[in-house]
């Protein structure tokens, strides 16, 4: 038998909370996980008589969600009505753009098909709905609770181009885009509280082919792994229905997460007509070149740029670049503390070793790091200065970390700092020759390991301090001079 | 004192001639003797506004400053919100709705220092020409009680008319407020779109409502009109355009302003008593010195259907909300029902007749494979119809029609024919189409002593024009300054 070859062709609907402090149309708070429907007012509710008024931090941070994804802002766009009866959707409609959105175009190259560019058809603004709880309450079986805190929370929805052609695309473009809008500030990236969501639209056709095929949409793709898993299991799917001599049916799936499996959800036929008409509440947003210069002037240096940078600016091999540069806040704190220690190889190696050592034994997140990026800077240059030897400067960091308190203030408050005194390391040195006359033997009948038991030895007395160097200076002399 | 203008109550309260107090009771007082018979009030709220009159008689004692309508009685239809008094929109879905918040004009309107007394009937949602499709009855015609008062604002209008309270505000879709106001023979004013905020009025076709005042005294408008217009950061489509102090542009002096006058539109299908009332009036007009100058509104006739696909398909979703989920009326027919069931059990028991229609129609022309042919070329003969108007305004300041082709006609006589019904707005629907300030001033009775409304419509927030020339026809005649024999 000769089995046709299938290519999958995807294109990913991304929607993504903007982390305003207040609601796009209300100034409603849009803090996750308050008691239910205590961030509600007329306007989110839908009462009688209330009216949007347009959130312009929104509109600020879906503009730079645009330019960070190379999309054309459009000077002016259009909100339109959504019209569908939903008991989370408390207008009966949803506000949203449709025919003129904020922005079209742009593009992101991901790593999977040989540096792919996957390219964006465009951007909407539109406000999020309530949530129905189905379950968990004793008369869940009867009756549906709603909790309008969610109501009217500012989303973009990015829709890309149908130019992935695997699971592994599509997951790799969604974990990108997240790093991105994580990146510039505009989304929290927490998708278990449904920061970012995913549907897949999803169709194969043999290899060769030009035309589509029927395509089907898999919602409700919250994670990476279910990106992966549900457009995996779709493609099979709609494979093994074409081979079976069937057709695909145009149609919505929910991607259920226990089973692993994608269900009909509505056929074609039972699609809503949703009725989009210009929302006669809201005028046109127009969007000047002086405002979408603001932005240009207020987006954060992307991941990719920055990383190049740390390359060039700061020697960093490209590995240290990739590590520093996995969340803005960890990239700025780390060029804070190369800047003011002015070692920035020093620098990665204490952020990339201690630091985000110790956070990960914390739990705790870059943003939440109690120690300043200057205090990390001094501990450094106390070490470049051979003031503290590097192992006892791990023990001071950790000191700082829990504390607060300066190097400077442990090192001195102390005693830690690293003896440079010949002096008085050449008692010691004289001391340790006196009590070890075996090891000394050993030396001279040239084995090596005996001379590093001599400076252990010295270290040991100095209770750590002494200067490594200046130590094995000073017993090569001693060896040297003595008969 | 029934029959005081409201700046004359403003005057006698803030000077103290007489108490905020003794003004509402005998509102009150003659509000109760007539509501029975005229069913123009959904709710009375005696207490509350005497207990607020009492307040501002308190504050003037105290030698404090008043509001611009200090003690001025004011009924407020009942599509706009006022914290904690029911507000049904005449409607059965809401007939129990007390919102927690005041529409920006009732708010305004108490920071003035006026006192609610009550909400007055319309038709259900502002859907009707006639008040006929109220859910709490038809409201009745001061002037003869079998006839309609018109509608939507019917309640607001005869409550004027019949001296329950001397200000009244209405809502303006198509002509809600200038054709009862027509039909009452009060003043009533729909000012430009976006000149006052729409915050807390339910909406009904949201490029099209506006809030206005009714009055005895275009004066009276002028006033009120400055105390509720303006920039609103509540709403999105109120203008930051400048208000002036309207009542300082009254003049009397309209020698050269040139008024125009669309013969070919207003030749057809007008009545003859209304048809001499408006002869009558642009006559009186020309003798205080304007100038009459013909002009043409080509697509003026075609501004009914254009209305009736714009203002059903914004209704169709203005009125989703009403699903019987988060508030308002619940169908409780069946205790297993679904959602689908309940949801169309609650609009079907919910909403009356007239407004299912409009919700079918404006449902209609939004859907897939109807929305360019009905919606699209509505919205532009709509410029078109706007585009007549700036053309006519290159070459006049005011235009004048009649409010309103006909007088007011019997309750239940246009109620079997929705069309014919629809017709009654031919000559006030443009000026909401294109977004214009617009008037409606008595001048005059047709036959059986109904009155006549002339109507005068102005350039884009530019009422300062249209109001002076009310006011200068104000002066020349005495309608406004007669009362029903009720
Ligand atoms: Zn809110």
């Amino acid at each position: 038998m000769n089995a046709i070859r299938y290519e999958p062709v995807i294109g990913l609907e991304i929607h993504c909370q903007l982390q305003t402090r207040t609601k796009i149309f209300c100034g409603c708070s849009t803090a996750f996980g308050a008691p239910p429907n205590s961030h509600v007012c007329p306007v989110c509710l839908g009462l009688p008589g209330a009216l949007p008024v347009l959130n312009r931090q929104a509109v600020d941070f879906a503009i730079r969600a645009a330019l960070a994804l190379g999309c054309e802002v459009q000077s002016e766009s259009i909100f339109a009505r959504k019209n569908y009866f939903y008991p989370d959707l408390p207008k009966g409609y949803q506000i949203s753009q449709y025919e003129r959105p904020l922005a079209l175009g742009g593009s992101l190259t991901i790593a999977a098909g040989g540096g792919k560019r996957v390219g964006l058809t465009r951007i909407h603004m539109e406000e999020d709905a309530g949530k129905s709880l189905h379950e968990g309450f004793p008369d869940s079986d009867r009756r549906t609770y709603l909790d309008y805190n969610r109501s009217g929370v500012p989303l973009i929805e990015i829709v890309s181009e149908p130019d992935m052609r695997s699971a592994a695309e599509a997951s790799e473009f969604f974990a990108k885009l997240r790093d991105i809008l994580v990146w510039i500030g505009v989304n929290d990236g927490n998708m278990e509280e449904g920061s970012l969501r995913c549907d897949a639209n999803v169709s194969v056709r043999p290899v060769g082919q030009t035309a589509f095929g029927v395509k089907t949409e898999v919602k409700n793709l919250n994670s990476f792994r279910y990106v992966h898993k549900a457009i995996e299991y779709e493609v099979d799917r709609q494979v093994d229905l074409l081979d079976g001599g069937g057709r695909v049916v145009q149609e919505t799936r929910l991607f259920d997460s226990t089973g692993g499996a994608t269900h009909s959800m509505r056929s074609k036929e039972e699609a809503h007509d949703y009725r989009y008409f210009p929302e006669p509440d809201l005028p046109p947003l127009v969007v000047d070149a002086a405002r979408i210069e603001r932005a240009r002037a207020a987006m954060p240096e992307l991941p990719e740029a920055r990383r190049a940078r740390f390359i060039a600016a700061y020697g960093l091999p490209e590995y240290d670049a990739g590590v520093l540069t996995q969340s803005a806040a960890l990239a700025q704190y780390y060029e804070q503390v190369a800047r003011e220690a002015g070692n920035p190889k020093a620098a990665s190696n204490w952020v990339m070793g201690e630091l985000l050592r110790t956070l990960k034994e914390r739990g705790a997140e870059i943003a939440d790091v109690p120690l300043a990026a200057g205090a990390l800077a001094g501990l450094i240059r106390l070490v470049d200065s051979n003031v503290l030897s590097s192992s006892t400067a791990k023990d001071v960091f950790a000191r700082m970390y829990d504390s607060g308190r300066s190097a400077d203030d442990i090192v001195s408050a102390e005693g830690l700092a690293q003896m440079d005194d010949e002096s008085a390391l050449h008692a010691i040195v004289r001391d340790v020759m006196t009590a070890n006359p075996d090891a000394i033997a050993q030396v001279r009948a040239g084995k090596n390991n005996a001379f590093g038991f001599l400076v252990g030895q010295v270290m040991k007395q100095s209770g750590g301090k002494a200067n490594p160097k200046i130590a094995n200076q000073l017993l090569k002399r001693e060896l040297d001079g003595t008969p | 004192m029934l029959q005081s203008t409201a700046s004359a109550i403003r005057e006698d309260v803030a000077s103290g001639r007489v108490s905020a107090v003794e003004v509402c009771r005998a509102f009150l007082d003659r509000t109760t003797a007539v509501n029975a018979a005229l069913n123009a009030f959904n709710l009375v709220t005696s207490e509350r506004a005497l207990a607020q009159a009492a307040e501002i008689d308190r504050r003037r004692a105290a030698g404090q400053t008043l509001g611009v309508l200090a003690g001025v009685p004011v009924a407020i239809k009942d599509n706009l919100c006022v914290r904690g008094m029911t507000t049904t929109a005449s409607s059965r879905i809401l007939e129990h709705f007390v919102p927690p918040y005041d529409a920006t004009v009732v708010a305004r309107l108490a920071a003035a220092d006026a006192v609610v007394i009550g909400k007055t009937n319309c038709d259900e949602f502002a859907m009707g020409s006639s008040n006929e499709n109220s859910a709490f009855g038809p409201v009745r015609n001061p002037w003869a009680q079998d006839r309609t008062p018109g509608g939507s604002s019917g309640g607001s209008a005869a409550a004027v008319a019949a001296r329950c309270a001397p200000l009244a505000l209405g809502s303006d879709t198509g002509g809600s407020i200038r054709q009862p106001a027509g039909f009452c023979g009060v003043v009533g004013l729909k000012p430009t779109y976006g000149r006052v905020s729409r915050y807390g009025l339910l909406a009904f076709a949201s490029s099209l409502d506006q809030i206005g005042p009714f009055t005895h005294t275009v004066r009276d408008a002028a006033l009120a009109l400055s105390a509720i217009a303006g920039a609103d950061p509540s709403d999105a489509t109120a203008s930051r355009e400048a208000v002036p102090d309207f009542a300082a542009s009254l003049t009397g002096d309209i020698k050269g302003l040139r008024i125009g006058v669309p013969r070919a539109f207003v030749a057809d299908g007008v009545d003859a008593g209304v048809r001499a009332a408006f002869d009558a009036a642009i006559g009186t007009l020309r003798g205080s010195g304007a100038q009459l100058v013909d002009i043409e509104l080509p697509h003026a006739r075609y501004a009914i259907p254009v209305y009736y696909l714009v203002a059903t398909a914004e209704a169709s979703s203005n009125l989703a909300r009403y699903d019987g989920v988060r508030y308002g009326y619940r169908s409780a027919r069946d205790k297993d029902q679904n959602l689908k069931q309940m949801y169309s059990r609650t609009r079907d028991e919910g909403f009356g007749a007239e407004v299912k229609r409009r919700i079918m129609l404006g449902t209609y022309v939004l859907s897939a494979g109807y929305y360019d042919a009905y919606y699209l070329k509505a919205q532009q003969v709509r410029t078109l119809v706007r585009q007549d108007y700036q053309q006519a305004f290159e070459k006049v300041d005011v235009i004048a029609m009649p409010t309103s082709p006909i007088p007011p006609f019997r309750l239940g006589e246009r109620t079997g024919d929705p069309l014919q019904m629809y017709l009654a707005d031919v000559f006030t629907v443009s000026a909401n189409l294109a977004g214009l300030p617009a008037i409606s001033v008595p001048c005059g009775f047709s036959e059986g002593h109904l009155p006549v409304g002339l109507q005068l419509t102005g350039r884009m927030f530019d009422e300062a024009t249209l109001l002076r020339a009310a006011d200068a026809y104000e002066r020349e005649t005495d309608w406004h300054a007669q009362a029903p024999a009720i």
